[in-house]
């Protein structure tokens, strides 16, 4: 199993290459460049600044000096956010951005595994129809649709919350955003759940268990089990995009995390911000990836890693 | 039949199943009474409601199903209850396992826990005493080196050890009735002889009563003491059965006993020309070992293999699953890649590439034993038979591939207004005619068959093999006859190849090979094929 | 038996002009289709959001580039504008602008008669400030007097209808909704073509050549799987300007994957199918093999996909609007009316409300159509 884990690390240096690459040649053919501001810079200042980031130097140089840098971790300064080094601006968003996408994915698994679970047991029952209705409506809902609407009914009308900032992470203001951010998934999760579960009470193994009279929790969990992995499959990249923000839910409710650097960095020709982000987020759904497949042993015995 | 009272009493049990088109009533009025410790069969072809009618007394029915009339275990009405109450009775005094072994246990739990759960929800046993009486039970069913099988998960098992583990777990409280339905037809012949032999001798143990759904006669004329014959949903024979073997009162009955393919084939004359020889045939498939690489390795399907078939003769090739019979068929015809030589009449097959065999797929043709996976579902039953004909025959104009299509059906004694329809809107036995229609319109030379019974009910075979010998008359076809049914193959073959593991274990004329087979492994196929059909004769 | 002819069927059968007319499965999935309540009264309200797309912009009354200075931001009615209430306080500013004072106004039917005075004579010709304004038509002089100081005139009132309000710039919001549909339609159709036919070559051709170059084109499969691949598309839209045809060629660029991938496994299976196999030993081209039976045969999970994949993309595509990367002013499309009105939602909530209402009543109608259909056409539940 460690061995397996160290060589699926391993593998993922290339696939990571590969991205860092991509990316950064990406940006750079694109037409515009940093210190394109509405307001033209004098062309003495505008030398002096590429000097300073080395933007003079020859693209393939460059790319060499950007490599050699992330390999002692270093991902360079900002280019718009001129005081900050990238580490810096993800060390502060990235824990606010996390714990937003932890708290959702909680959600997401307890609140829709049990619908899921409910409704499966209560097939074509009312109880059924109300959570495959919620879940179609979370689907289909966009989030940048529930966000306002979240705002104008909890924070203009009711004002039970604010209708957005961050106030230091004060739990009032983080209730909206998570909200968001957890119903389109608990929605996925309710409606995975409960397709997984009916389809295992279906199944063969499950009439030996009735056949041999076994009480209900026995079915429950022998189901469960079963009915988990398509879940797990899912959870995976579904981690990894919630805990590295969200654009709609920070922009929306004026959250700093790091959701909203991508946007921010491409619009703005931050170089650096943008290869940080792509970076962040491979590692986190390369990761993910691995851990689904982790999960999926110890669940799974058919399932072996050598 | 005993005068105790029934262990086991239905009266008037109905099934209905709701369904997008309408109500459809698969079990009618069924009234029947096991008494405690009898053996018995019920038999009927598939459709005829024999499984329903257990999975109604069961609670086992989908979702869709519901069932009316009366269910009583030892006097006390179980129809209706609910699964609760039901949990009183089933796994402790009524036992049931199914016909499919490979996924009827929990590919995600160890066989011992699996074991356990019904000892520990039924006899209120601890966990340890539990897994004690589990390995008893393993050892009690046969299961070699049972203390590591406990930790063992299902997929370590092959199908016939896992059909013991489902009859440890169905024995596991000791029932008064053990309901077996169809526990063997999904395993090999020499498998299902061990787990018919198993039942026997558990029962003999235990004396519990066993209620057995099958098709196959020769298990209801060796096991059962009584027998219920079922038809269109409806019981239309009961008795001893001895005496429904003797004297079968209905005309339903006497049909299903004289479904066994009869009759042999005249072999034909020694100068007639070789229309196959095939030398040393191999075929090797790579094996991936692993989820994620690692070293690969190889499996010898078939492994040098002689064959020699003449004009108007017919070889079969016996053997379990896994054998290499199929894969030899294939390789016959330049299906699959392999090695060695093969001549069709005068030409060697082996150097040709896809393009140079196709002129040659005219005379070769092949048939499958899936009748329903071998037609393309969305062309019509016309399109499907006349599709050789755009190949070979390009010239041919629609309104005359149209009545050949038409001839091509008659000749498989088929209604030739069905050219129009589609595959899935005919039985089994329908969909059989129109692949052997398929192959025939192209007249061919030689046809490999690939188990083209298998998967059909007794009566509906008898009538397949008889078409096969008609046609075969006719047109002065060879045949490659690839099958597991032994009986089969006696109707249909002048000389035998026994294969096991890729290799031919034994060959000879069809009288020598049934009279007096020489190798262990052909006496074993033997002996577990003709516990049907000795019975008969 | 049933299945045993009596002789001389061929020759009956043949003479029958109109032989048995089989179910094919897609018949049969229809019938089921039509079953499905919702699926069809999904397709109903689809059809209709369709159409009033595509017509309505032209039925409304109003471009949907128009701009009224006078509707800024007026909530949705079923009356038409001008309220009476709007009406005094704009002569009052049209009569300060020519200088004049309103000394009486009254509104009969569609005619507003205002007399307006002045300490000096009123040049008539100013009255054009009427016309010019969005509430009122030409005014016509009906009387003059005190050396033209004082000047009754006849203005008709130009009546409006903003069904669903207007938006900051005084823009028709039905009109820009509808319009905006047609947008968000065309690159939710556009973008599946793209996806479906780069995904269905793609599967199709690993699928059914297998060995080394399935697996390759595969791992190239995964590999795109596990780039943050929505940010690519953000990058591409960024760095290549913002067109409607960049829009669906990148969106229907990364959402062929799926695609890809269960075309791939249902051309692998259909491969091992028996008829396949069957085919083969007729001698049929592969050529003919995907034509006859591969490619009908994977139809039906396509067409599933491409249902369930078009509201994907209209989602993806107000995302990347919402985010302003989408299209542009004045071209609209739902994501950024949606956009526009999450920025008013303080005061101007039918901003947000109408667009939102056509972009989830399309998408869920989409969703049922597609359920529906993979219900139809694999019925699992019988």
């Amino acid at each position: 199993m460690g061995l397996y884990v160290i060589r699926r690390l391993l593998s993922a240096i290339p696939t990571l290459f590969l991205i860092v690459t991509i990316s950064f040649f990406l940006i750079r053919v694109a037409p515009g460049g940093p210190f394109d501001l509405e307001r033209p810079l004098e062309a003495k200042v505008m030398e002096n600044l590429r000097k300073i980031y080395q933007l003079d130097q020859p693209l393939w140089y460059q790319y060499w000096l950007y490599l050699s840098a992330l390999m002692r971790g270093d991902l360079g300064p900002s280019f718009y956010f001129r005081d900050f080094t990238i580490g810096e601006l993800f060390a502060r968003g990235l824990p606010i951005s996390m714990r937003l996408g932890f708290t959702a994915l909680l959600l997401a698994v307890v609140v829709g595994g049990t619908l899921g679970v409910i409704a499966a047991f209560r097939q074509n029952q009312p109880t059924d129809y109300a959570v495959v209705g919620l879940a179609t409506f979370g689907i289909t809902v966009p989030t940048f649709v529930v966000a306002p609407i979240l705002q104008i009914v909890f924070g203009l009308t009711l004002s039970w919350f604010p209708v957005g900032g961050w106030n230091d992470g004060a739990v009032r203001n983080t209730v909206l955003p998570i909200l968001t951010l957890a119903l389109p998934q608990v929605a996925v999760v309710a409606r995975m759940t409960r397709a997984a579960m009916i389809e295992v009470l279906r199944s063969n193994h499950v009439r030996t268990l009735r056949a041999n009279g076994l009480p209900l929790p026995v079915i429950v969990r022998h189901a469960l089990r079963g009915a988990a992995l398509p879940v797990v499959s899912y959870l995976g990249p579904a981690a990894a995009a919630l805990l590295t923000g969200s654009v709609v839910v920070e922009t929306i409710f004026g959250i700093p995390g790091i959701g909203r650097y991508f946007v921010e960095g491409a619009l703005n020709r931050d170089y650096t911000l943008v290869m940080g982000t792509v970076i962040v987020i491979a590692i986190f759904v390369l990761v993910f990836n691995l851990l689904v497949d982790l999960v999926y042993a110890l669940i799974d015995p058919r399932v072996r890693y050598e | 039949m005993s005068a105790e009272a029934p262990i086991l009493s239905l009266r008037a049990l109905d099934v209905r199943f709701r369904t997008t088109d309408g109500e459809l009533r698969a079990v009618r009025g069924v009234s029947l009474d096991v008494a405690p410790g009898e053996t018995l069969a019920i038999v009927g072809e598939s459709g005829s409601g024999k499984s329903q009618t257990m999975m109604a007394v069961m609670g086992l029915l989908a979702s869709n199903g519901f069932a009316t009339g009366s269910v009583k275990v030892a006097g006390e009405e179980i129809l209706g209850l609910s699964p609760r109450e039901l949990n009183r009775f089933r796994g402790s005094r009524l036992g049931m396992i199914f016909q499919e072994p490979m996924t009827s246990l929990d590919p995600l739990y160890r066989i011992g826990d699996q074991i356990s759960e019904p000892l520990r929800a039924h006899g209120k046993m601890s966990k340890g005493a539990a897994r004690a009486r589990a390995l008893e039970l393993l050892t009690l069913v046969g299961i070699p080196r049972p203390q590591e099988r406990l930790d063992s998960y299902p997929h370590e098992l092959s199908g016939g050890q896992r059909q013991r583990v489902m009859i440890a777990m169905a024995l596991a409280n000791r029932p008064e009735v053990l309901i077996a339905d169809e526990p063997t037809t999904a395993l090999d012949v020499t498998i299902q002889a061990q787990i018919l032999e198993l039942l026997a001798d558990l029962k003999r143990r235990f004396g519990m009563a066993i209620v057995f759904i099958t098709h196959d006669l020769g298990i209801v004329r060796r096991f059962a003491d009584r027998v219920v014959v079922m038809k269109g949903g409806e019981i239309v024979e009961t008795g001893a059965t001895a005496e429904v073997f003797s004297q079968p009162r209905e005309a339903y009955t006497r049909m299903l006993l004289a479904a066994e393919p009869t009759g042999r084939k005249e072999p034909p004359p020694n100068d007639s020309p070789p229309v196959i020889e095939a030398r040393d045939v191999r075929v090797t498939f790579q094996l991936r070992k692993g989820f994620f690489g690692g070293q690969s390795s190889e499996l010898k399907a078939v492994d040098g293999v002689d064959l020699l078939l003449r004009r108007g003769g017919t070889t079969g090739v016996v053997g379990e699953s896994g054998s290499g019979k199929s894969t030899l068929g294939r390789a016959i015809l330049r299906l699959t890649p392999a090695a060695g030589s093969v001549r069709y009449e005068d030409r060697d097959l082996m150097p040709l590439g896809r393009d140079g065999m196709r002129p040659l797929r005219k005379q070769l043709q092949l048939v499958f034993q899936d009748p329903f996976g071998s037609l393309s579902p969305r062309m019509t039953v016309g399109e499907i038979i006349t599709e050789g004909l755009l190949v070979h025959e390009p010239g041919v104009t629609r309104s005359e591939r149209d009545r050949r299509a038409a001839q091509a059906l008659e000749e498989v004694s088929l209604d030739p207004s069905a050219r129009n329809r589609f595959p899935h809107e005919f039985s089994g036995g329908q969909r059989q005619r129109i692949a052997i229609a398929r192959a025939m319109i192209l007249k061919p030379r030689l046809v490999v068959l690939d188990e083209p019974t298998s998967a059909l009910d007794r009566s509906v075979q008898k009538d397949i093999v008889d078409l096969l010998r008609r046609l075969q008359r006719q047109y002065d076809l060879s045949y490659l006859f690839i099958s597991h049914d032994l009986s089969v193959v006696r109707a249909l073959s002048d000389e035998i190849l026994v294969m096991k593991s890729g290799k031919v274990v034994e060959r000879g004329t069809t009288e020598q090979i049934f009279a007096d087979p020489q190798e262990p492994y052909t006496k074993a196929l033997m002996a577990a094929a003709f516990l049907s059909a000795q019975a008969i004769e | 038996m049933s299945d045993v002819s009596t002789p001389d069927t061929v020759a009956a059968a043949l003479s029958t002009s109109a032989p048995v007319k089989g179910r094919s499965l897609w018949a049969d999935a229809r019938t089921r289709l039509v079953r499905n309540r919702a699926a069809l009264a999904s397709i109903v309200v689809l059809t209709f959001v369709a159409i009033a797309c595509i017509v309505g912009p032209l039925v409304t009354g109003h471009d949907y580039d128009q701009v009224y200075q006078d509707y800024v931001r007026v909530p949705a009615q079923w009356q038409a504008y001008p309220t009476p209430d709007q009406i005094g306080p704009a002569v009052d500013r049209i009569a300060s602008r020519m200088r004049a004072k309103v000394e009486s106004q009254q509104v009969t039917g569609d005619t507003l008669r205002v007399t307006l005075t002045a300490p000096r004579a009123i040049d008539e010709r100013l009255l054009v400030y009427f016309e010019r304004s969005d509430l009122f038509r030409t005014a016509k002089v009906v009387e003059k007097a005190d050396e033209g100081k004082k000047l009754v005139a006849d203005v008709p009132i130009k009546r409006n209808h903003f069904l669903f309000g207007t938006d900051s710039n005084g823009r028709d919001l039905l009109t820009r909704t509808l319009f905006a549909g047609r947008i968000s339609l065309a690159i939710g159709v556009l973008a599946t073509t793209v996806a479906i036919l780069i995904g269905v070559l793609w599967g199709a051709t690993a699928g059914y050549l297998g060995g080394r170059i399935d697996n390759l084109m595969m791992r190239a499969v995964d590999v795109l799987y596990s780039l943050p691949f929505i940010f690519f598309v953000i990058l591409l839209v960024v760095f290549f300007g913002r067109n409607f045809v960049l829009m669906f060629l990148a969106v229907g660029a990364v959402e062929w994957l799926d695609m890809a991938r269960i075309v791939r496994g249902q051309t692998l299976s259909i491969k091992r199918q028996e008829y396949v196999q069957a085919a083969e030993a007729l001698g049929v081209t592969t050529g003919g093999i995907l034509r006859r039976h591969v490619i009908p045969n994977t139809l039906g999970p396509v067409v599933v996909y491409m249902t369930l994949l078009v509201p994907k993309v209209i989602l993806l595509e107000s995302f990347l609007s919402f985010l302003g990367l989408g299209v542009q002013e004045p071209m609209t499309s739902w994501g950024v009316l949606i956009a526009e009105g999450a920025k008013n939602i303080q005061g101007s909530t039918w901003m947000l409300v109408f667009p939102s209402i056509f972009l989830t009543g399309t998408l869920f109608c989409l969703n049922f159509i597609g359920d529906g259909l993979r219900d139809a056409l694999d019925p699992k539940d019988r």
